[in-house]
């Protein structure tokens, strides 16, 4: 049966998808071109949500078919009207622990999709927010300092420098201690990685991850896609800062920066920043990149790499809705 | 908002004006803005007569925190609103590090030194 066939397709994907995460989270080639590993977590996240929510549905509705899916899933109110009418006639024939387990499946299916298109809308809510107070505090509390042109300095002894994108205005801060840290050449190095996060949107790639670590807080494959992500896109950053700066200087920049914050704590407000930081290794990991460059990989491998991203994440889109 | 928090006592518009003494603006002009902090909550108001006094609603050092420990990711919901250059390290991985500075030292010509 077709409609079984291409549920069982789904689940397979659904599975690859979790299975296949790990191994890509430790690899070590995405070091080496960022922007293609990203590509990949890309669609291996969308793959995976439309597989699971696919396979689900698909078990859900009688005799797996799909097409009823798609209706559901696709098309407008009345078309989903209609297949909820139908939808008891069908169940009719069927032992009552089968009709359990099919709504029961339907149910989760459906959940778990509006759950992900929820978590989505939440943590894009939260980051404007969040956005939003830090520009107004910065309205009354950053000046600008000719020793970092285009950016915002805040009055505090910690380490910090950070952006904030936006469409208008993104904003480059950086906290007085970092003007102290750092010379002349790694705050360069600093505001030109900085500004690659905000012309490139940065934060629109780990967005999704990190709804979905919102959204499935106790999963091990979410933390590790989004730690995954969220190294990459500072790899790509450094990459972007090299084209104007040398790597040393970005290196080194690192370098203070994170030992900053193990010395001793410059307010009692933020005591805490040594003790919780980074992931192990992360800095570490950047540093290293930097210190002894890696080669991007060859051009065939790259283009086969986005074949498999967009062959991934067709096969559940085209299941679903052809 | 920084005569704000210069004084102890809230002060009311004409006040303010009075002390904003480099730069002209107009009376309408500072109502507006010290409304505006009101309606945002970073300044408190009070009835004085037929005039507001106002005053800030928390310290600047208060704000100065709020802002860092979002930037320090130390608040615990990470919403990704802001993206860091890095965050800080601690132990075995901090020493590697700094041996890592000196490396980097001993190759480097110019520019280092804290600006």
């Amino acid at each position: 049966m077709k409609g079984l066939a291409d549920t069982a397709l789904l689940a397979a994907v659904a599975m690859g998808t979790v299975l296949g995460a790990s191994p890509l989270a430790q690899a070590s080639w995405p070091r080496r071109s960022p922007a293609a590993a990203i590509l990949l977590w890309q669609a291996l996240g969308l793959a995976g949500g439309l597989a699971a929510v696919g396979t689900l549905v698909g078990l859900g509705l009688p005799g797996g078919s799909l097409g009823a899916a798609r209706s559901l899933l696709h098309l407008g109110g009345v078309f989903r009207a209609g297949a909820a009418l139908r939808l008891p006639v069908a169940f009719g024939a069927m032992p009552t622990i089968l009709v359990a387990f099919r709504l029961t499946c339907l149910a989760t299916g459906l959940a778990l999709f509006a759950s992900l298109c929820w978590v989505l809308v939440a943590a894009s809510a939260a980051a404007l927010q969040a956005r939003r107070r830090q520009r107004a505090l910065l309205a009354l509390l950053a000046h600008g300092d000719p020793k970092v042109p285009g950016a915002l300095v805040v009055d505090h002894p910690s380490a910090a420098a950070y952006c904030l994108p936006g469409l208008r205005s993104p904003i480059v801060v950086v906290s007085v201690g970092t003007l102290r840290l750092l010379g002349r050449g790694e705050l360069a190095a600093v505001l030109a990685h900085e500004h690659a996060h905000l012309r490139e949107r940065h934060d629109l790639v780990l967005l999704p991850f990190t709804a979905l670590r919102r959204a499935f807080p106790r999963s091990a494959v979410c933390a590790e896609a989004h730690r995954a992500v969220a190294l990459l896109v500072e790899m790509l950053a450094d990459d972007r800062a090299l084209r104007a700066r040398p790597a040393r200087e970005l290196a080194s920049a690192l370098v203070r920066f994170g030992t900053a914050g193990a010395g001793p704590a410059p307010s009692g407000a933020l005591a805490a920043a040594g003790a919780t930081g980074a992931p192990e290794g992360e800095v570490a990991a950047r540093v290293a990149r930097l210190l002894q460059p890696v080669r991007p990989l060859p051009r065939p491998a790259i283009a086969a790499i986005c074949l498999a991203a967009a062959l991934l994440a067709a096969v559940p889109v085209a299941l679903l809705i052809i | 908002m920084d005569v704000l928090w210069e004084t102890d006592v809230p002060l009311t518009v004409r006040e303010v004006s009075a002390r904003l003494t480099e730069r002209n603006l107009a009376h309408t002009t500072v109502m507006t803005v010290l409304d505006r902090l009101a309606k945002k909550g970073f300044a408190r108001r009070q009835r004085d007569g037929r005039a507001w006094r106002y005053c800030p609603a928390a310290t600047r050092e208060t704000y100065v925190t709020e802002l860092m420990l979002t930037a320090l990711d130390q608040t615990g919901d990470r919403t990704a609103a802001l993206t860091r250059f890095a965050q800080s390290v601690s132990g075995v991985e901090a020493d590697v590090l700094r041996d890592a500075l000196e490396v980097i030292e001993g190759d480097g010509v110019g520019d280092e030194g804290t600006g």
